[in-house]
């Protein structure tokens, strides 16, 4: 049984130390087209999270019969067969969400996070690491998503999961919504901010020159 | 190990196993789940039509309101006699939009008179006759449709029982750009509708416009939107036209299929 030590890096590395988003520059699609409102955001975010640790435990469960000539095309089975499986319980229980959200719900997919993992981690370590490895990562995933979401919300509509916070301008309030917010992609800039932010504190992560 | 792995008979092996696995628990689940996700698409419509009839609020229960008030109706565009059920589909079930493309169902438009650019009008139009609390006819609410800049808009629109003033308008599903023509939305925007007339003289007279003249028939365009008004204002221009629900609102207007 892995050590606590190993647990813990495995599951809270990637929030901070090893962010997919931010420092590998994986899964950008899905991070600038839902993050225009935090319920949105919250909704795919549990959906990665639950996406990449299932199919790491399954992949990592049948990893030593997997053929590897074929082992590209079993990660994406899996992987497919679980998204189908999250949408179709979206659209049985969040109507509403599911219906702004289809179509990124099926890309995740192809997201890079959830084929990076499977193919660099599950198809090496043994299954409760796995799972956990895709918890962590999805939470490192989760972590940018919701501030990028929390920011254009806040800013681009004054209004966080839907309340209203800031009454706008339009409607006889003092804010003026920043419109650029709205559009997909803002979430380049505050995605960028944070990559800047997290490496003025981390600066192991600075590439070096070349 | 790693070369049994390998070997043609493994490989097919592992990959049809997963495959059964995979099928298995991706038809159980949508199979499990399709009653549920039904009853969700339906609740939904009916919000929409609750909401461009102005019923809705957040404490409103929709299929209560459904039960007491609304009388949903099938309605042939050409003979304009009320029909019970088309192809197996009762009024419930029956839906217009995907109707309209299929053959004996719909009918192909010309280019010169497909306004709207939408292709194909439906035989059939499916009508929500909406009751006051006293029992008598107080909203009639039709599915509209039509091409705006990217893809095309469904809306629902409410009229009052005289057929010519509107009530309320929604756009349920559209593709326009966020901020500009998917402004069409707004509240604010779809209140600037209520009390507008459709017809002066028999024509439609509905006018989505930057210089709103004509009080009575003119709406305020959205601004940095001028191809989605447009496309709005074409979907007016067909679908109260003869060609479309023109001769369906006559006979209302006349009590006649009440």
């Amino acid at each position: 049984m892995a050590s606590a030590k190993e647990v813990k890096e495995v599951l809270f590395g990637p929030i901070f130390a090893n962010n997919p988003i931010a420092l590998q520059i994986l899964g950008i699609c899905s991070a600038l087209a839902v993050t225009s409102k935090m319920e949105n955001t919250v909704v795919m975010c549990i959906a990665l999270t639950l996406v990449t640790a299932f199919s790491n435990l399954f992949i990592s469960i049948i990893r030593n019969h997997i053929p590897s000539s074929v082992r590209i095309i079993v990660q994406m089975t899996i992987i497919a067969s679980l998204v189908i499986v999250v949408d179709q319980v979206l659209r049985a229980y969040a109507y509403s969400i599911a219906k702004e959200l289809s179509v990124f719900v099926g890309l995740i997919i192809t997201n890079c996070i959830v084929m990076g993992r499977a193919e660099a981690y599950a198809m090496k370590s043994p299954p409760m690491l796995s799972f956990l490895d895709g918890i962590g990562n999805g939470l490192g995933y989760s972590v940018v998503l919701l501030t990028v979401g929390f920011v254009r919300e806040l800013f681009g509509s004054g209004s966080l999961f839907g309340y209203q916070i800031m009454s706008l301008a339009s409607e006889g309030g003092w804010y003026q919504p920043i419109g650029l917010l709205v559009l997909p992609p803002s979430a380049f800039f505050i995605i960028g901010g944070f990559i800047w932010v997290l490496r003025t504190f981390r600066t192991e992560q600075v590439e070096p020159k070349e | 190990m790693a070369n049994k792995n390998e070997s043609l008979g493994k490989t097919l092996f592992v990959v049809i196993a997963l495959c059964l696995v995979c099928a298995i628990i991706v038809a159980g689940s949508a199979v499990g789940l399709k009653p549920l996700q039904e009853k969700n698409a339906a609740l939904d419509m009916q919000r929409n039509v609750l909401d461009a009839a102005g019923l809705l609020t957040p404490e409103t229960d929709v299929i209560a309101v459904f039960e007491d008030r609304v009388d949903t109706r099938l309605i042939n565009l050409d003979t304009l006699e009320a029909v019970e059920a088309v192809d197996g589909k009762n009024a419930i079930e029956y839906d217009p939009i995907a109707s309209a493309k299929k053959a004996g169902l719909g009918t192909k438009l010309e280019k010169s008179e497909d306004v709207a650019g939408i292709g194909a009008l439906e035989n059939v139009a499916k009508v929500y006759f909406i009751n006051g609390a006293d029992g008598a006819l107080e909203t009639v609410v039709v599915y509209v449709r039509g091409y705006g800049l990217w893809g095309t808009m469904y809306g629902l629109m409410a009229v009052a029982p005289d057929m010519n003033t509107i009530k309320g308008i929604n756009f349920y599903e559209h593709s326009e750009t966020p901020g500009l023509g998917g402004e069409i939305q707004n509240p604010n925007w779809t209140a600037s509708w209520q009390g507008k007339e459709i017809y002066d003289n028999g024509s439609v007279a509905l006018d989505v416009t930057k210089n709103v003249t004509d009080k009575a028939h003119d709406i305020d365009a959205l601004s940095g939107a001028t191809l989605t008004s447009n496309g709005v204002e074409n979907t007016m221009q067909f679908w109260f036209s003869d060609k479309a629900y023109g001769p369906l609102f006559d006979k209302i207007r006349k009590g006649e299929l009440n």
